[in-house]
């Protein structure tokens, strides 16, 4: 029996249509658009101005604050100006923008193709290294990782999670990344250890991704501590709690942190930058994008520079088809529309999905027949039907008690619904207003 | 047979009715009569408008409250709060009477669409998800937030415009739909002699270049109307124009000089002379 979350759960139609597909490089745009604010906190602060020169990996935006991150140039060039640009968010945010000249790389950054193993550093020394890369999780969420490195005192790491379930139908960037740098992740992942001070390590892998399992398995006794665990295929494997229930059988609290029950979690993508970041002096301007769509003409995973436009990866496989629906950012679970594609890649974008319009259309909404399948399926064990009426009639005492704020808007309920009630688009407004509620309390 | 029980249950409800009549002189709780008249008084919409729940919650609170500051029923207006007055006996701050007034004027024809959504027609998770159809993030979203949460009926959206359009005549001033609007376009204004009021009809924070891409009818922060006014009513921050209603002397000069037109001026007489002709010169609208 393979393991699994305990609670709910849903199995989409996989569509991984793009897996075992080589990582190939996309070429550098003419123009790169790289917005200050591409993780979870305060925007970086922008150090550079209208004129200056900057090369691959030059800072550009200075961390504002402890939950925050630093950018960097992801090419070579003039800067242009600094403007507010839409983004991702469908909102202006302000945003650097580098005319692209040649390709020179900042010295510091070992440009070397070989796989380099040894490392001597300490906690303190990884953990600020991977600080100045300016290092997001990767999955998605974008939490800037030096945090979740620095656990609150009084709480002690004792393993680590490394998440590599993937479990968003389409997406296969993890997936060509474990199989192209399995070594480097795996040094990265021993680098993760030493900066909590763990002993162990545990890789979760959806079992649909067989041929990476093999190969990480294959590598793992050349690396101490570090376990490769197959999952059962069940979304939302990939969330920090469902992950944790699956690997390690503990419950995370509503509320808590993971490191409440002694887990840190990794995205796979994450253990590859961070690899990078410490032994190759990388810091993090680059990244795997899945872009794919049934209609899609070539599928597949791209190396692209922060900044480049969607636009760009859409025509690098092959195109807009021509009954496109939607342009989604991420995977159809949890991705969401984009306003435009003309919008830059950023450090959380994991994938561009293309839908046809047939497959975009809205199904017309019913009446709820209380046939509970939403509670069924929801990973966190709430009762979505009840939060959206809640929210429905402002009511947020009653959203609050029934814990609302614990919704992970992995969007099971609204796939379930019979009646095509969009109750995800509800309860993530009525989560934005319980959660302003508690912080205004708190303060 | 028939005396022997018309005797006990009469025996049973005399004792019941001196229970009864002790229990309720024992636990009376004394209620200001005064209540239940300024009660009277509101206009019973229950709608809040005034801070507190309900009317009854608002008749307590005057009732209680050593002075009138800060005790106004924003929907019985000026009339009702002399009632009351008379009723307690206590000094009313007479507010200025306000109005809801829509700052957008980013009308379907002024603000093409760029994206289409299809999601849940509600402005609040619109506005949650992304900036809007158009590519102006600042403005309306026209699914009619504001609308649904009027219980006057006093706003409703153009489907020509498809931008909200409040009736003076219903409107109350109680502010629902300035707290619904997740954009924050809608603002209680002073009403205004003769409901004569001037404002600028956009809340765009971008520079002019985007603003005007965006949408012809923008505030694109060219700070015309502020050198125009010679009250200092007309501030501008952020790249957009606001009027302060409590210094405009609706004198009428910053409306023909703005060159988008964002600045409405309503419920005026038609200008004497012609004004200058400038090209966008606004067309004076009756309602918004």
């Amino acid at each position: 029996m393979l393991k699994t979350f305990r609670i709910g759960g849903i199995h989409p139609p996989e569509n991984k249509l793009s897996a075992g597909k080589a990582i190939q490089s996309l070429a550098l745009p003419k123009q790169v658009i790289i917005p200050l604010s591409q993780h979870i906190g305060a925007p970086a602060v922008a150090v550079v101005k209208k004129g200056d020169e900057v090369k691959v990996g030059s800072l550009i935006g200075q961390a504002n604050g402890f939950v925050s991150a630093n950018i960097h140039s992801s090419v070579s060039g003039k800067v242009n100006k600094i403007d507010n640009v839409l983004d991702a968010s469908g909102y202006r945010r302000p945003a650097v923008f580098i005319d692209v000249e040649g390709d020179e790389w900042e010295e510091a950054i070992d440009r070397q193709e070989g796989f380099v193993k040894a490392f001597d550093l300490t906690s303190k020394e990884i953990i600020q290294k991977i600080t100045d890369a300016g290092i997001v999780g990767l999955g998605g969420a974008t939490f800037p990782t030096q945090v979740k490195l620095t656990p609150p005192p009084g709480n002690t790491a004792e393993i680590l999670i490394i998440n590599a379930a993937e479990c968003e139908p389409y997406l296969t960037a993890d997936h060509s990344l474990m199989m192209e740098k399995g070594n480097e992740i795996m040094t990265g992942i021993s680098l993760l250890m030493k900066a909590v001070h763990v002993k162990k390590a545990v890789i979760g892998i959806e079992n649909n991704k067989k041929d990476a399992i093999a190969h990480l398995q294959h590598l793992q006794s050349n690396y101490h501590g570090i376990e490769v665990m197959p999952l059962k295929v069940q979304y939302p494997q990939g969330g920090e709690k469902q992950l944790i229930d699956a690997v390690l059988r503990r419950q995370v609290k509503s509320g808590a942190l993971p490191i409440s029950v002694g887990a840190v979690v990794q995205n796979v993508g994450t253990a590859f930058a961070v690899y990078e970041a410490v032994v190759k002096n990388k810091p993090l301007f680059e990244r795997i994008v899945t872009v794919t769509g049934k209609e899609v003409a070539n599928p597949g995973n791209f190396k692209v520079r922060i900044g480049t436009s969607i636009q760009a990866l859409i025509d690098a496989a092959g195109g807009l088809p021509e009954h496109t629906g939607k342009i989604i950012g991420g995977g159809p679970m949890m991705g969401k529309a984009l306003a435009s594609p003309e919008v830059p890649v950023t450090k959380g974008s994991s994938g561009v999905l293309l839908i046809t319009e047939e497959e975009a259309k809205r199904k017309p909404v019913m009446p709820c027949i209380r046939c509970t399948k939403c509670v069924n399926v929801c990973p966190m064990g709430l009762n979505p039907t009840l939060l959206m009426t809640s929210t429905e009639f402002t009511n947020w005492d009653l959203a609050e008690k029934n814990h609302i704020a614990d919704c992970i808007e992995c969007g099971s309920c609204s796939y379930t619904c019979p009646s095509n009630r969009p109750l995800l688009d509800q309860i993530r407004l009525g989560k934005g207003k319980v959660m302003g509620i508690m912080r205004s309390r708190k303060a | 047979m028939i005396v022997i029980a018309i005797i006990s249950l009469g025996l049973m409800g005399a004792i019941g009715a001196v229970f009864l009549y002790a229990a309720s002189k024992k636990f009376e709780v004394y209620e200001d009569p005064r209540i239940a008249q300024v009660q009277e008084a509101l206009p019973g919409a229950n709608c809040g408008a005034c801070g507190f729940p309900g009317c009854a919650g608002f008749a307590t609170a005057c009732v209680g409250a050593d002075t009138m500051d800060g005790l106004f029923c924003p929907v019985g207006g000026a009339d009702v709060m002399s009632q009351v007055s008379t009723i307690l006996g206590k000094e009313v701050d007479m507010a200025e009477p306000m109005v809801a007034v829509v700052r957008c004027n980013g009308t379907c024809a002024a603000r093409p669409r760029q994206n289409q959504y299809d999601g849940t027609r509600s402005c609040a998770i619109a506005s949650a998800l992304y900036g809007g159809e158009t590519g102006c993030s600042f403005g309306c979203h026209g699914f009619g937030d504001c609308v649904t949460v009027c219980d006057f009926d006093a706003i409703h959206i153009n489907p020509e415009t498809m931008l909200p359009e409040v009736d003076e005549e219903k409107c109350t001033s109680c502010g629902a739909c300035v707290k619904a609007c997740p954009k924050s376009i809608i603002e209680l204004r002073k009403k205004g002699p003769k409901s004569r009021r001037i404002f600028v009809s956009c809340v765009n924070k971008d520079k002019g270049a985007p603003a005007r891409k965006a949408c012809g009818n923008a505030c694109i922060g060219c700070g015309k109307c502020v050198k125009e006014c010679a009250f200092e009513a007309i501030t501008l921050e952020n790249n957009l124009a606001y009027i302060d209603y409590t210094k405009c002397r609706l004198c009428r000069k910053c409306v023909p000089v703005c060159p988008t037109g964002a600045i409405h001026e309503l419920n005026f007489p038609p200008r004497k002379e012609k004004a200058p002709e400038i090209e966008g010169t606004p067309v004076v609208e009756k309602t918004i």
